[in-house]
C-alpha cells in the first residue's frame, strides 16, 4: 500500500515537472528568459560568443566533440594530479592510468560508470571538479543536442539550428544549477554529508568496534548525479550509502530527479514543435514501457530470494506486505522501492544503485538489462532519451509508410531516405556495439575471468557490462571485475560509441530536417498525436529491442530463471 | 575549429570554478551552517547512526551480517542463484539459530551499502527474548523498547518501517 502512494505521489510531481518544467526548458532555449544574464553575459563577453549568432549542424556537432575532447584531457588531467592539487585530506596519489582514463570518458559521455571505489581513490578536487562538472556538463550536451534536433523539426528553410554555445551554458545554468542548488540542502538535512573534513575515526566503547568513516562534499554531488542522469557515486556503494542517500525521502527525490527532465523535455519539445499533444504523445509511449518494465521488476523482487529460499528461512508476513528479495538492499527502502529506483535509474541513462543490482532475482535483473536494452527511451537520460525516441518515431512512420505506400511525414517534414538511413544509423550503432564487444570478450581469457558470479550469471555480467556502457547507464552487475586493464580499456570503446555515434547522426538529421519546408497535412498524412501511433511506436521499440538482444538474454537470466532450483 | 577549440577551453575553465568550486563551496557553507551535524556525519559518542557496526553475542542486538566497514562499501554482488551464497545464506542461518533468534531474511542476507545501519522491525522482535535472557531484563521491558524504536515510513508512505540498531543498543544499555 505504502508502494502504491509512492507511485501516486510520483505521478503528481512528474505531472506539475512535465507543464511547467517544460514550458520553462522551452522559454529558456527559444532565450525568452534571461534571470541570470548577470552571470551570462559576461562569459559570452570574454569568450567572444555571439548569443545571437547561429550554427550549422557541422558547426554545432564540431563543438560538441571539441568540448567533449577538451574536457577528457583537462579532466584527465585533474585525476592523475590530484595527489598535488588541494582539496585532498587523505593524501591520496594520483588515480592510476586505466582507470583515469575510464573514469573520465565515463563521466564525459554522462555514463558515470564506477571502476573507482570513491571513498579510497578520489581526493575532494577530482569528485568537485572533475564528476560533479562533468555531471553538469555532460548533461548539458545531452539536452542541447536533444533542443538542436527539436529545432530540426520546429524550424523550416533553415541551414542552422541554434548555437552550441549559448546551449550548453544556458543548459547548465538555467536549468541544472538551480534544481540542484535546493535539492543538496534538502540532502543534507536528511543526513547526506556536506563537508571538507577529511575521515572520522570512531571507537564505540559500547561494542568495541572501531571504524574510519570517510567524508566529503556529498550531496551537492548527489543531487546532479541524478539530475542530469548521470549516476556515478561518491561513494563506491553509489545510492545504497546512507550518506548519499540516507532516507525514504531523498530516495523517492533521487528517482525524481532522475525523471523530472526527460520527462518535461516532452513537453519542451511539443511546445516548440507548435502542438503540446506532440509531446503528449511521445511521453505516454514512454510512461507505458516504464509501467510496464517497473511491474516486471517489482513483482519479481518482491519474491523470495531464491538462496534464501533453500536455506529454508521462513519468509516473514507482515502488514506492510511480505519481505521480498533482501540480498543486496537496504531495510530503509525495502524491495519495491529499490526495485523502483532501478528501474528508474535503467531506462534513463543514469545508472546509480540503491542496492546491489547483481544480487536481484533473475527476472529482476532481467527488467533491468532489458530497458536498457530498449536504448534507454523511456523516458531516457536527460536528452538522450528524447533524441532517442525520436529516432524511433521516425522509424515508426517510416514503417507506417511503407505500410500505406506513401512517403512518410512527420510533424510536417518530409521522411526520406537520407533522414530513414540517419535514424537507422542512430537505432543500430547500440546493439551492434554491444553485442560485438560482449562476442569479443566471452572469447578472450581477460574478458572471461571478470565475473564474479559462475554459470548463465556469469555470461550476464559481461553482457550488463556492455549493455550498460554503450547506453551510457553506468549502473553494473558489480560483480565483474570492471577495474582491470582489459575492461577498463575495452569499455571506454562502447562508451565513445554509444555517445558520439549516435550524437553524430542526430544532429545530422537535425540538420536535413531544419532545411526541409513543412508540407501541409492531407486526410490521408498518417497523424502522430493519437494512440494508433502510440501503438506502433511501442511495438517498434519492443521489436528491434527483442530482435536484437533475445538470442544473448536466453543465454543469461532466461536460462538462470529456467534452471529449476539449480544453483551455479 | 580554433574558435571552437579557445571556446571550449575557457568555457571549462568557467564550469570548473562555477561548478566545481563554487557551487559544492557554497553548499558546504549553507549545509554546514544550516544542518551541521548531518552534514558532518550525524555523529555522536558511539559512531553515527547512519553506519552499521558488529555486536557480537547475545547481549546486543545485531544488525545484518555485513562486512560494516565504511571504508570499502558495496555488496556482496552473489547472484540469486550462486551456491556461494547459498552457503553463506546456511552458514548465517545456523548461526542465529544456536543462539536461539528464529532468522528472518534480513538478518541472513547481507545489504547493498555493506554498512547498512537498520534492521526491521521483524529483525528486532525476532532477538528480544535471547537479549532479553542475556542481559537478566524481562522480555516485556526489551520488547516495549523496540516498540519505542520503530521508525514509521516517512510521511507513512516513503521507504520502510525500520530501527536502527546503533541507537536501539544505546537504549538498551542504559536500560536497568
Amino acid at each position: 500500500m505504502t508502494f502504491f502512494w509512492t507511485i501516486l505521489a510520483m505521478v503528481a510531481v512528474l505531472g506539475v515537472a512535465w507543464r511547467y518544467l517544460g514550458s520553462y526548458m522551452a522559454a529558456v532555449f527559444e532565450g525568452r528568459t534571461n534571470w541570470l544574464s548577470f552571470i551570462e553575459k559576461p562569459v559570452y563577453k570574454v569568450l567572444r560568443i555571439d548569443p545571437d549568432s547561429e550554427q550549422t549542424w557541422q558547426r554545432y556537432a564540431t563543438g560538441v566533440i571539441v568540448f567533449s575532447g577538451v574536457a577528457l584531457a583537462f579532466g584527465y588531467a585533474i585525476f592523475r594530479l590530484q595527489g598535488v592539487l588541494p582539496f585532498n585530506p587523505q593524501h591520496l596519489p594520483g588515480v592510476a592510468p586505466a582507470t583515469a582514463w575510464n573514469t573520465i570518458v565515463s563521466f564525459v559521455t554522462n555514463t558515470n560508470w564506477q571502476s573507482y571505489s570513491g571513498e579510497t581513490t578520489l581526493s575532494y578536487l577530482s569528485q568537485m571538479g572533475d564528476l560533479a562538472v562533468q555531471n553538469f556538463v555532460s548533461a548539458a550536451v545531452g539536452i542541447a543536442v536533444a533542443v538542436a534536433l527539436i529545432r530540426g523539426f520546429a524550424r523550416r528553410d533553415s541551414k542552422t539550428i541554434g548555437n552550441f554555445w549559448t546551449d550548453l551554458v544556458r543548459a547548465n545554468l538555467y536549468v541544472l544549477l538551480p534544481i540542484a542548488f535546493v535539492a543538496a540542502i534538502i540532502f543534507v538535512s536528511q543526513g547526506a554529508l556536506q563537508t571538507l573534513a577529511g575521515p572520522a575515526h570512531i571507537s564505540d566503547a559500547l561494542n568495541g568496534a572501531s571504524q574510519i568513516i570517510p567524508r566529503g562534499p556529498v550531496a551537492s554531488q548527489e543531487v546532479i548525479k541524478q539530475l542530469g542522469t548521470n549516476g556515478g557515486g561518491f561513494f563506491n556503494a553509489n545510492g545504497a550509502d546512507p550518506f548519499e542517500n540516507p532516507t525514504g525521502l531523498t530516495n523517492i527525490m533521487s528517482i525524481l530527479l532522475i525523471l523530472i527532465i526527460p520527462v518535461a523535455l516532452t513537453y519542451t519539445f511539443g511546445k516548440m514543435v507548435g502542438s503540446v499533444r506532440q509531446g503528449a504523445a511521445i511521453l505516454a509511449v514512454m510512461a507505458v514501457l516504464f509501467g510496464g518494465w517497473l511491474g516486471i521488476a517489482s513483482v519479481s523482487e518482491h519474491q523470495a530470494n531464491p538462496a534464501v529460499a533453500a536455506a529454508g528461512v521462513s519468509q516473514i508476513h507482515g502488514p506492510a506486505g511480505d519481505v521480498g528479495n533482501m540480498e543486496g538492499k537496504e531495510v530503509r527502502f525495502g524491495d519495491t522501492s529499490s526495485a523502483l529506483y532501478a528501474v528508474t535509474s535503467t531506462q534513463t541513462s543514469t545508472g546509480s544503485v540503491d542496492g546491489a543490482e547483481d544480487s536481484y532475482t533473475p527476472m529482476g535483473g532481467f527488467a533491468l538489462l532489458t530497458g536498457m536494452q530498449l536504448g534507454e527511451v523511456s523516458p531516457g537520460g536527460v536528452g538522450s532519451g528524447l533524441y532517442g525516441m525520436l529516432l524511433f518515431a521516425i522509424i515508426t512512420v517510416f514503417i507506417g509508410g511503407l505500410m500505406v505506400g506513401r512517403t512518410p511525414e512527420y510533424l510536417g517534414k518530409k521522411i526520406q531516405a537520407r533522414e530513414v538511413k540517419l535514424a537507422s544509423m542512430g537505432v543500430l550503432v547500440m546493439p551492434i556495439t554491444v553485442l560485438v564487444l560482449t562476442a569479443i570478450s566471452v572469447s578472450v581469457h581477460a574478458g572471461r575471468i571478470g565475473p564474479l558470479n559462475a554459470g548463465p550469471h556469469g555470461f550476464s555480467e559481461i553482457l550488463y557490462d556492455f549493455t550498460s556502457v554503450t547506453n551510457n547507464n553506468g549502473s553494473a552487475f558489480a560483480g565483474i571485475g570492471a577495474s582491470s586493464n582489459y575492461y577498463n580499456i575495452i569499455n571506454t570503446v562502447g562508451l565513445l560509441m554509444g555517445r558520439f555515434a549516435i550524437i553524430v547522426p542526430v544532429l545530422a538529421l537535425a540538420g536535413s530536417l531544419a532545411v526541409k519546408k513543412p508540407v501541409a497535412a492531407t486526410a490521408g498524412s498518417f497523424r502522430t498525436d493519437v494512440p494508433m501511433f502510440g501503438f506502433l511506436l511501442i511495438g517498434v521499440v519492443l521489436i528491434v529491442g527483442a530482435l536484437t538482444f533475445f538470442p544473448a538474454l536466453s543465454l543469461g537470466p532466461i536460462v538462470e530463471q529456467l534452471s529449476n532450483g539449480r544453483f551455479f | 575549429m580554433l574558435g571552437s577549440l579557445t571556446r571550449s577551453l575557457g568555457l571549462t575553465v568557467f564550469f570548473f570554478v562555477l561548478l566545481g568550486l563554487v557551487y559544492p563551496l557554497v553548499e558546504t557553507g549553507i549545509g554546514q551552517a544550516a544542518f551541521g551535524h548531518q552534514a558532518n556525519g550525524s555523529l555522536t559518542a558511539h559512531g553515527s547512526p547512519l553506519v552499521g557496526q558488529q555486536w557480537k553475542g547475545p547481549r546486543w542486538f545485531q544488525g545484518r551480517p555485513d562486512s560494516d566497514d565504511p571504508m570499502a562499501t558495496g555488496g556482496t554482488n552473489l547472484g540469486p542463484r550462486s551456491k556461494v551464497l547459498l552457503q553463506d545464506t546456511r552458514k548465517q542461518d545456523a548461526l542465529l539459530t544456536r543462539e536461539g533468534i528464529a532468522p528472518t531474511p534480513d538478518l541472513v542476507t547481507t545489504s547493498g551499502s555493506g554498512v547498512d545501519p537498520d534492521i526491521s522491525p521483524a529483525d528486532a522482535y525476532a532477538q528480544v527474548t535471547t537479549v532479553a535472557r542475556a542481559r537478566g531484563l524481562s522480555v516485556t521491558a526489551v520488547r516495549s523498547l523496540v516498540k519505542s524504536q520503530v521508525q514509521e515510513p516517512q510521511f507513512g508512505f516513503l521507504g520502510s518501517s525500520y530501527i536502527d540498531v546503533l541507537q536501539l543498543n544505546e537504549r538498551l544499555a542504559a536500560l536497568r
